[in-house]
């Protein structure tokens, strides 16, 4: 697993005799002693924090899994059992529910640093690929998982998300059937969701194995993105611990304070209330939405006016980071060095965060104060409708326009030959150029 | 393991078999392959196949409904196969407003006498599930006198044909038999 050569010594009898047998200290000196580039930032500790926030949601899961009952009769009543009777429940509970979010928060700022920093490129498409296979993964695993509450919420996300499969044209009708056990959601389908949701938290385990394998194998990108030359690999590289396992772990203090205050002052801020009424499968509230961190994909789900449409734009928009690599034509990695492109990937954070804010309004409730201007096709164009339109435009065009013709268009600033130079003061401090101005964007 | 190896080249090189042509040895792993592949989908199938409606559940596929218990501009919901289903006593009104609808503009065409059973056109009989995700529309607040779905917009008339927003088709009419003059049997 790890891209290097192994540099670990055994010292006493018991690891000489070990080393021999099952090299496993070997392993793990070798894996936390990577060479790592010395200039990484504060963007860069996401990783270790997401690799936190997955054990905790194990853990915590494995201990709520022996109080909670798996049966629409008894879902809604053990969730409530945990939360008064059992010791500390309510803790555990609060950090499973928070937990999914911090996870999600970490792992789009992680996306996004690779985004910019442009860790998706060759040779670390592997690496990239591998995080949207446990990204699909996470949605899929944190829909599951707010199923198991069997509150209004669970029950009406599972029935419209379970409809969206009856969408595939001719075979999916029998498919939904077969995916909820029954011609509607019910015990058949709280029971299997409870056993996938077990199960794919350790499958996203296994793959995250493999984007540490793809990364100690490619080696690790750094904010300026260049590949650094072996002959300086000796003074741009550190080891990753302890280098890294103390500025991770500093991150990860803060990372958890912030944690700390969603799970003791305000666990419920990022839920919604009506999952706190038990599932009633004749009444359906007066608003669905999803859970924050899917927010901008349901939006865009009811963006398109046709209902497999929308289910294909939907799937396509996480579809197309998997061909990410092969969309940016730029040779340059890193977007301090891209004028250009900087600006719109500003503009798609931005976006991103407006696709969230339509997918929690109602499509046809007024954007802008409390008027109607014209009516464009099928909605008023000061309407969320619209609005959610323009953002999914601008999300698609990003990737399938932008990335592809302004990296052949654009005149990237000039690159500095080390992560060095950047960093050593002075305009003769390497190669005699002008320091890279970028670098007062940290 | 040596002897094993020495086997391998001897049939790796087999008579009547030059480079590039197809060899006993070849169509070996492809018949293997091939049965390895059939195994996996045998061993796959039940496993699938368990996640199927089990008994208990199409057990419950038919119920009767007394429909004497629906007064007239009345709409009762009745759970069938754990969906709700619309057991509506329209008025004359409605009736006269869903058949002259017939001949309207819609997105998914039928008649209202193909969505009514004859001699009983007041009774609708509908899955009280929007066609588009799945919500539970409310009447009398739709544009078209009948549904209107809160999740997505949709509009069904009296008929429960849909007629503006993303719903795809008509309310689904529940296969269902007046098994005597008062009584239905749906499923």
């Amino acid at each position: 697993m790890s891209g290097h050569e192994s540099t670990y010594v055994p010292k006493t009898g018991i690891e000489k005799w070990l080393d021999t047998r099952l090299p496993i200290v070997r392993f793990g000196a070798d894996y936390m002693s990577l060479p790592t580039p010395k200039n990484l930032n504060y963007w860069y500790t996401f990783g270790a924090i997401l690799t936190v926030c997955l054990m905790i949601q194990i853990i915590t899961g494995i201990f709520l899994a022996m109080h909670y009952v798996p049966t629409t009769a008894g879902a809604f009543a053990s969730v409530e059992r945990i939360m008064r009777d059992v010791n500390g429940g309510w803790l555990l509970r609060y950090v499973h529910s928070n937990g999914a979010s911090m996870f999600f928060i970490a792992v789009y700022v992680h996306m996004l640093r690779g985004l910019y920093y442009g860790s998706y490129k060759a040779p670390r498409e592997m690496i990239w690929i591998l995080g949207c296979v446990i990204f699909f993964l996470m949605i899929a695993t944190a829909f599951l998982g707010y199923v198991l509450p069997w509150g209004q919420m669970s029950y009406w996300g599972a029935e419209v998300i379970t409809n969206l499969v009856g969408a595939i044209p001719l075979i999916g009708e029998p498919v939904l059937i077969w995916l909820r056990g029954g011609p509607a959601i019910d015990n058949a389908t709280l029971n299997r969701f409870f056993s996938l949701h077990y199960l794919l938290p350790f499958v996203i385990f296994g793959v995250v194995v493999l984007h540490l394998w793809a990364l100690h194998t490619s080696g690790q990108n750094n904010p300026v993105g260049i590949l650094i030359p072996k002959d300086r690999a000796k003074k741009d590289m550190i080891p990753f611990h302890p280098y890294y396992t103390v500025k991770d772990g500093f991150a990860l203090l803060l990372f958890m304070i912030m944690f700390a205050v969603f799970v003791f002052f305000m666990p419920n801020a990022l839920g919604h209330a009506d999952n706190y009424i038990p599932a009633n499968p004749l009444q359906t509230p007066a608003a669905i939405v999803p859970e924050w961190y899917l927010l901008p994909f349901y939006a865009i789900l009811r963006a398109i006016p046709d209902k497999f449409g929308g289910v294909v734009a939907m799937f396509a928009a996480i579809g197309v980071l998997f061909v990410l690599p092969w969309l940016d034509t730029s040779k340059v990695r890193s977007m301090r060095y891209r004028p250009t492109m900087r600006i719109f990937y500003i503009f798609f954070v931005i976006n991103g965060l407006i696709l969230g804010w339509c997918g929690a309004k109602l499509p046809d409730a007024p954007v802008i104060g409390n008027f109607t201007t014209f009516t464009l096709i099928d909605g008023d164009l000061n309407s969320f409708l619209w609005l959610t339109r323009f953002a999914t435009l601008y999300y698609f065009a990003f990737f399938v326009v932008l990335l592809p013709f302004v990296g052949l268009k654009e005149i990237p600033l000039r690159i500095p030959l080390s992560i060095s130079e950047p960093v050593l003061s002075g305009p003769d401090a390497m190669s005699g150029a002008v320091p890279a101005q970028a670098e007062k964007k940290g | 393991m040596a002897e094993s190896v020495v086997t391998n080249e001897a049939h790796n090189g087999e008579p009547g078999g030059p480079e590039g042509e197809a060899t006993r040895r070849d169509f070996i792993h492809i018949a293997a392959s091939a049965a390895a592949v059939g195994a996996g989908v045998m061993v796959a199938w039940p496993l699938i196949n368990s996640m199927n409606p089990a008994a208990d559940t199409l057990a419950l596929a038919t119920i009767d409904f007394d429909v004497t218990k629906v007064m007239e501009g009345q709409q009762v919901v009745i759970t069938w196969q754990g969906k709700p289903v619309f057991v509506r006593h329209r008025t004359a009104a409605e009736v006269q407003r869903a058949i002259a609808d017939n001949t309207a503009s819609l997105k998914d065409p039928a008649t209202d006498q193909d969505r009514t059973k004859v001699g009983h056109e007041p009774f609708l009989v509908v899955v009280g599930s929007c066609t588009h995700l799945g919500c539970i529309p409310t009447f009398g607040t739709g544009d078209y006198g009948g549904w209107f779905c809160p999740c997505h917009g949709s509009h069904y008339d009296a008929s429960g044909r849909i007629r503006k927003g993303p719903a795809p088709t008509n309310l689904v009419v529940p296969p269902y038999e007046f098994t005597t003059a008062t009584s239905v049997r749906i499923g």
